[in-house]
């Protein structure tokens, strides 16, 4: 529990004149559950993308189990472990949804996981898609992903990520648009996977399911790092109350 | 009294997207018909050369050489690589058979699989630089490497310079100039065909819809656009590898825009993503083209024309048009 899995040193980012990531560092333990939290605007994509490699950091660096990742292609990343869901769904539309599945299912990664004795892709989709709450004896593993309903969309990403065993799972606003059934529904399988020893970093704007589960909370504000700490103590942090609820010196102006 | 047209689609065709469940002879000739009847056509009519005259025999043998850059560009479309430059991998598999031929007397039957090889492996490290870009800047560069070619072979006149190459082997007999290209395009048309429907072929088609995707599932895509490329090259060096020997000559022409224009338009008119279209359309472009030779200077203008009103009648393609309505019967029922 106490081996650190990924640590962020410093990393800052500009896109042109906006200043997305200032100095941001972090690490994060084995198993551990992360909540990363923060106002629109904030960064926490900006801070996902820099961990999964699909944007470079100007400054700072990313060590993944001892050695740097920083700037390595983002299939290099999800080959070691860190895979990511994207907060704007991007499942393979005009493929039926256990299809979607069977792209990452046939990445180098999943063959030497999984070894010699591999089945057929289209059983270990429809298994994983079970594991994410896809009704196994109903038409739905088979739809069109296009015919889906957006939570679906969210948990086959989920399921997508899930497809590649990962050592690290990133959750980039998994349950931002899932009704609240759905959440109630997905809440469980994130608590279990965590309390399988995956570690998870989860960026979130539902706080109350967020903070039920995570282990530690970091919060961010106009790029910058502005508390981490346990659930409890971010929540009555007054930095974090200023920049959710507005501070009461710009009120008073 | 008053009728409405009805469509409905075949109940076998709904039962085939996913599972085949054949009960009858009835429905294995449903399926089978427009799959047998185009491959038992090609292979047919060279043996029927006496009937149809040499001249459209060379018709025949033109569509299928075309028809391959067509199924050629269609693979890297599948990929999301959008070419204007099929004319590439022709000359670059041209080029390579005739400087085989010319410089160490190799025969046809060595030269033409060679050049096929050196040619698509040729055009992949030529592109490989540029698999990273997508759609229009993809293209660009395409379109510019051919032209960027001749006038290189031009100005530093290696391989022959504006002259070219001549006095090649010619292939061995006319069963063999007649039948290769058919046997080469059924080859790629049915390969290319399995390869996208397999697990690969998924892999290769979520790149073009979706490469963030695939590349968050640990997928290297640029190593998967190459081998994409290096298919497509195979397809359209051949042509360009057969083509040296039956003219037996090579020259700059072999770099010419048509070759990068005409697969195109046959991929749009027949219908793109499906290699069907594309071989259907160039077997309607290259004939039209000849037929419209008795019109004389005018010929462009109705082939223009022709075209156009093609692709504004049926803009998803000669071919998915001819699918939809094969699946599908009308019958008129009665309104109200």
């Amino acid at each position: 529990m106490d081996k650190t899995i990924l640590a962020a040193e410093n990393l800052c980012k500009n896109f042109g004149g906006v200043t997305a990531i200032v100095e941001v560092s972090f690490e994060l333990k084995e198993g551990e559950l992360l909540g990363v939290i923060g106002p629109n605007g904030s960064g926490k994509t900006t801070l996902v993308n820099l961990l999964t490699g699909f944007v470079k950091p100007d400054l700072g660096r990313v060590i993944y189990r001892g050695s740097e990742i920083t700037g390595k292609a983002p299939y290099r990343i999800a080959e070691l472990g860190i895979v990511r869901t994207f907060q704007m769904v991007k499942p393979f539309y005009q493929l039926p949804a256990f299809k979607n599945l069977v792209i990452p299912l046939y990445s180098p990664r999943v063959k030497k996981l999984r070894g010699g004795g591999y089945g057929d892709r289209d059983d270990v989709a429809i298994d994983l898609l079970e594991d994410v709450g896809f009704e196994r004896d109903s038409f739905v593993p088979y739809k069109i992903a296009s015919s889906l309903p957006h939570g679906y969309l969210k948990r086959l990403e989920l399921a997508r990520c899930l497809a590649l065993r990962p050592d690290l799972l990133i959750l980039d606003e998994l349950f931002s648009g899932m009704s609240m059934s759905e959440v109630a529904s997905t809440l469980p399988i994130i608590e279990r996977l965590n309390s399988e020893g995956l570690s998870i970093i989860m960026v979130e704007h539902r706080l109350k399911e967020l903070f039920r589960i995570a282990n530690r909370v970091m919060v961010l504000n106009f790029g910058a790092k502005i508390a981490d700490g346990s659930p409890r103590d971010v929540m009555e942090n007054d930095a974090v109350k200023a920049a959710y609820l507005g501070s009461e010196e710009e009120e008073d102006a | 009294m008053k009728y409405r047209k009805e469509r409905l689609d075949r109940g076998i065709k709904a039962r085939c997207e996913d599972i085949f469940a054949l009960s009858s002879y009835r429905e294995i000739l449903y399926l089978a018909f427009p799959r047998v009847l185009p491959v038992a056509v090609l292979l047919i009519l060279p043996l029927l050369k006496d009937v149809v005259g040499l001249y459209w025999e060379k018709v025949l043998m033109i569509s299928c050489i075309i028809a391959l850059l067509a199924l050629s560009w269609d693979l890297m479309a599948s990929v999301g690589l959008i070419s204007l430059g099929q004319a590439l991998f022709f000359g670059a598999g041209a080029y390579i058979t005739g400087f085989l031929n010319h410089a160490f007397k190799l025969p046809p039957i060595l030269t033409i699989p060679l050049g096929t090889l050196a040619g698509a492996l040729f055009c992949t490290l030529l592109l490989s630089p540029v698999l990273r870009l997508r759609g229009v800047y993809f293209a660009i560069v395409t379109l510019t490497l051919p032209l960027l070619l001749a006038r290189f072979i031009e100005t530093t006149k290696i391989l022959g310079g504006t002259e070219g190459m001549s006095g090649l082997s010619p292939l061995p007999d006319i069963w063999i100039e007649m039948y290769v290209p058919v046997l080469a395009l059924l080859l790629c048309l049915f390969g290319f065909r399995r390869l996208i429907n397999e697990d690969y072929g998924l892999v290769l088609q979520g790149i073009r819809d979706n490469d963030r995707a695939v590349m968050s599932g640990a997928i290297n895509i640029y190593w998967f656009k190459a081998q994409a490329v290096f298919l497509a090259g195979l397809a359209g060096s051949f042509a360009g590898a057969f083509m040296t020997h039956y003219n037996q000559v090579v020259g700059m022409a072999a770099f010419a825009m048509d070759y990068s224009i005409l697969p195109l338009t046959a991929a749009v008119l027949g219908g793109v993503g499906s290699f069907a279209g594309p071989t259907i359309g160039a077997f309607i472009l290259v004939p039209l083209s000849e037929m419209l030779r008795a019109v004389g200077t005018l010929r462009v203008v109705f082939y223009s024309a022709i075209l156009i009103i093609c692709v504004v009648g049926l803009p998803e393609g000669v071919f998915h048009y001819i699918r939809r309505k094969y699946h599908q019967f009308e019958r008129m029922v009665e309104v109200g």
